[in-house]
């Protein structure tokens, strides 16, 4: 049996973690992938800490990732950074919106980010911009997650999220090369 | 009996939460009414039955839905009756006497508990409910026995004419897993009504052999439970066994490969001779289950030699670490997880005028279940009790009665709009019927949705689950049938926190049996609609 794939997503309430994570659980579904994905909705409107699980590989069996067994931890507030950082497993990856950042261009943090011009990153895209920059690291075709994006957002919205995961590719192939 | 489809169909896989994947299975078996009171984790329930073009339909408290559902099942129709774990406390006074009937259609109630409390009042076990009421109860472990076991339940209330509890738990509520679905086939609606007097009219005379026919149809089910396909072994080379259901089967399966499991599907009644049978295979035996330790008081009272857990597992949910520590006997402090943030008030919410002016002036405020319980956080911290749907204004009047006059005048109920109308109602009428000497005030914060759960309609908003147009229960006119002689209705925006300080100091030291409706829509319906004029957004 092949090892199970685990990822943790984890913002704040309204920054699209549980979207975000239901796009990734489709690919993987897509992908013909057994897939299971859980968290905690209710008090998630309010503005409160956010987590969201997604787990994939031929035989999953619980619905949540043990603590410390995630091996990638993919943070959309980086104030959420200290409280989910225990979540992943030793030499585990974690991807938050600093691979956008380029001092170079007067990107310092997440503000510059959003306010540049010349990227499409948004406030209400990082989501998605991050997704890309997880998948370079993930044994999911790229199709199945593009299908997983299409399959969750409504039509409309599908150019601008299209380009901003394929932002997320390339920035995070900038960082691994 | 539950027919399997031989559609085209059939094999449609797809990821489904626990909720969605219940009423999937209930539209494809043709169940003629959803009805329930909205409250996480089972919310979803009917919304989707909805979505799928099911009729579904919110009820003001999870009572009515019950009866609601009696009646359906009366009609010869399939019923579902969704509430949370404590929705069935309100319910409970229709599900005892309803187990004594000959329900004729299928009645199944979905009762979603919530160890660990993601968003409730406590983490009551309802599998209690199953035994102190006498009906079967089914436990899935994921979406796809969540699918299973809602014709399952159907197929047990139609065969034994038996309400059935289809319990769930926020875990399998809120996990999305894979569902094959398209398998069944509806059952044919009622065509007339089959009068059947003894089984259905509960006076003590139809009453005391209804009782023992109750009995002897669970003594035929428990029989049925010890072999039936839900009653499950897994192999496995280990020593040690384990005896589980429900979400925690899949914490067990990941916490310990190699162990022999009895997975049991149905937890009321328990095949204890399957169980007796299993323990004897396996050098110890383990029970592994959330909350109350029920299924190892029930193998143990059968002289079953089980090991539970220990206390400190009670609280909260499993997981797959607290398994491992279980099956190990470990007791030591579990690690504390870092503290995210919690939630708050959103930053328009129209709520926070109101705590601010209760706060400044210092009252007893007598909370309840809604975003506004938020009102007890800082900088507020303007709540003083807060104990179930409704109990604001009781427990307000309680307060008066019992205070000196000068602290009770500084008593307040608050209530919200979707609560009001669950069971604030009655609590009025005791106000008019039983005033306390100093008066009262009630403030209905009217945000025109049940906020909490999600923005679910409700009478008062005059709109169906589906948003269509329906006849809208009327805050202040009810009030004022009642007896309540002094209401006003203010938009908090527009009066500000000063104004609404104000008018509260006024409506108190008027000593009257008082309401206040601070009406202004839910800061996050606002945000939507501004969002959706805006365009994009991939929340």
């Amino acid at each position: 049996m092949s090892k199970v794939t685990n990822v943790v997503f984890a913002g704040l309430g309204g920054q699209g973690v549980l979207k975000v994570s239901d796009i990734l659980a489709d690919a993987a579904v897509h992908a013909g992938l057994d897939v299971k994905k859980s968290e905690l909705h209710g008090m998630s409107q309010r503005g409160g800490s956010v987590s969201s699980d997604v787990r994939f590989g031929d035989e999953v069996f619980s619905p949540m990732i043990p603590e410390g067994e995630a091996d990638y931890l993919v943070v959309l507030d980086e104030t959420q950074v200290d409280v989910t950082r225990h979540l992943l497993r030793e030499g585990g990856v974690l991807i938050t919106p600093e691979v956008f950042y380029d001092e170079d261009q007067g990107i310092e943090d997440v503000d510059d980010l959003v306010a540049d011009e010349d990227n499409p990153v948004t406030e209400r895209n990082l989501n998605v911009a991050l997704l890309g920059a997880l998948s370079v690291r993930l044994d999911l075709p790229e199709s199945c997650l593009l299908e997983g994006v299409r399959a969750n957002l409504p039509e409309r919205l599908h150019e601008m999220n299209l380009e901003v995961f394929q932002y997320g590719v390339s920035a995070a192939r900038k960082r691994l090369s | 009996m539950v027919q399997q489809s031989t559609k085209a169909s059939a094999g449609l896989r797809r990821l489904l939460s626990g909720d969605e994947a219940v009423a999937a299975a209930a539209r494809e078996l043709g169940v003629s009414l959803g009805t329930g009171y909205p409250g996480t984790p089972s919310t979803e329930v009917l919304e989707y039955f909805a979505t799928l073009g099911g009729r579904a339909q919110w009820a003001p408290n999870e009572k009515v839905a019950m009866e609601v559902g009696v009646g359906a099942a009366f009609a010869g129709a399939r019923a579902l009756v969704t509430m949370k774990h404590v929705g069935l406390n309100v319910a409970a006074d229709v599900l005892f006497t309803a187990a004594y009937t000959n329900v004729q259609g299928g009645l199944v109630v979905v009762s979603a508990d919530d160890p660990g409390m993601a968003s409730s009042q406590n983490e009551q076990d309802n599998r209690r409910y199953a035994v102190a009421a006498g009906v079967p109860m089914f436990e899935p472990s994921d979406s796809q026995e969540a699918y299973e076991m809602t014709a399952a339940a159907f197929d047990v209330a139609e065969r034994w004419h038996i309400p059935v509890i289809l319990r769930l738990t926020t875990r399998l509520c809120h996990a999305k897993t894979l569902v094959d679905t398209g398998r069944f086939t509806a059952s044919a609606p009622p065509e007339t009504f089959v009068r059947d007097i003894p089984g259905r009219v509960m006076i003590p005379a139809y009453a005391k052999p209804a009782h023992r026919r109750l009995r002897a149809k669970l003594a035929e089910i428990a029989e049925w439970v010890e072999t039936c396909a839900w009653t499950r072994t897994v192999e496995g080379s280990g020593r040690v066994g384990v005896i589980t259901s429900g979400v925690s089967y899949a914490h067990v399966r990941e916490a310990i490969a190699d162990a022999p499991v009895l997975k049991l599907g149905m937890t009321h009644p328990v095949p204890i001779e399957a169980a007796r049978a299993f323990a004897q295979t396996v050098d110890e035996c383990i029970v592994i289950e959330e909350g109350d330790p029920y299924l190892e008081e029930t193998l143990r009272a059968a002289g079953i030699a089980v090991r539970g857990k220990d206390p400190m597992y009670r609280f909260g949910e499993l997981s797959v670490q607290r398994v491992r520590r279980i099956l190990a006997g470990d007791t030591s402090a579990e690690p504390t997880p870092p503290r995210g943030n919690p939630p708050q008030l959103c930053p328009t919410c129209p709520h926070r005028l109101v705590f601010q002016a209760l706060s400044r002036l210092n009252c007893i405020v007598s909370g309840d279940i809604g975003c506004y319980t938020l009102g007890v956080l800082p900088p507020f911290e303007a709540m003083d009790c807060c104990v179930c749907m409704g109990a604001s204004i009781g427990a307000g009047l309680g307060l008066r009665h019992a205070l000196p006059d000068e602290e009770a005048r500084r008593v307040v109920s608050v209530i919200g709009d979707s609560t009001f109308v669950h069971s604030g109602l009655t609590g009025l009428v005791e106000m008019v019927y039983n005033p306390p000497t100093t008066g009262h005030l009630v403030m209905v914060l009217d945000n025109g949705t049940t906020a909490m759960t999600g923005l679910q309609e409700h009478p008062g908003t005059g709109r169906t689950l589906n948003h269509e147009p329906t006849n809208r229960l009327d805050i202040e006119r009810v009030a004022e049938a009642i007896g309540i002689r002094r209401i006003h209705t203010v938009d908090p925006r527009e009066l500000g926190s000063d104004g609404l300080e104000t008018l509260i100091a006024e409506t108190l030291a008027s000593g009257e049996l008082a309401m206040i409706v601070t009406r202004r829509p839910c800061a996050l319906i606002e945000e939507r609609v501004a969002t959706a004029a805006a365009g994009a957004c991939n929340e």
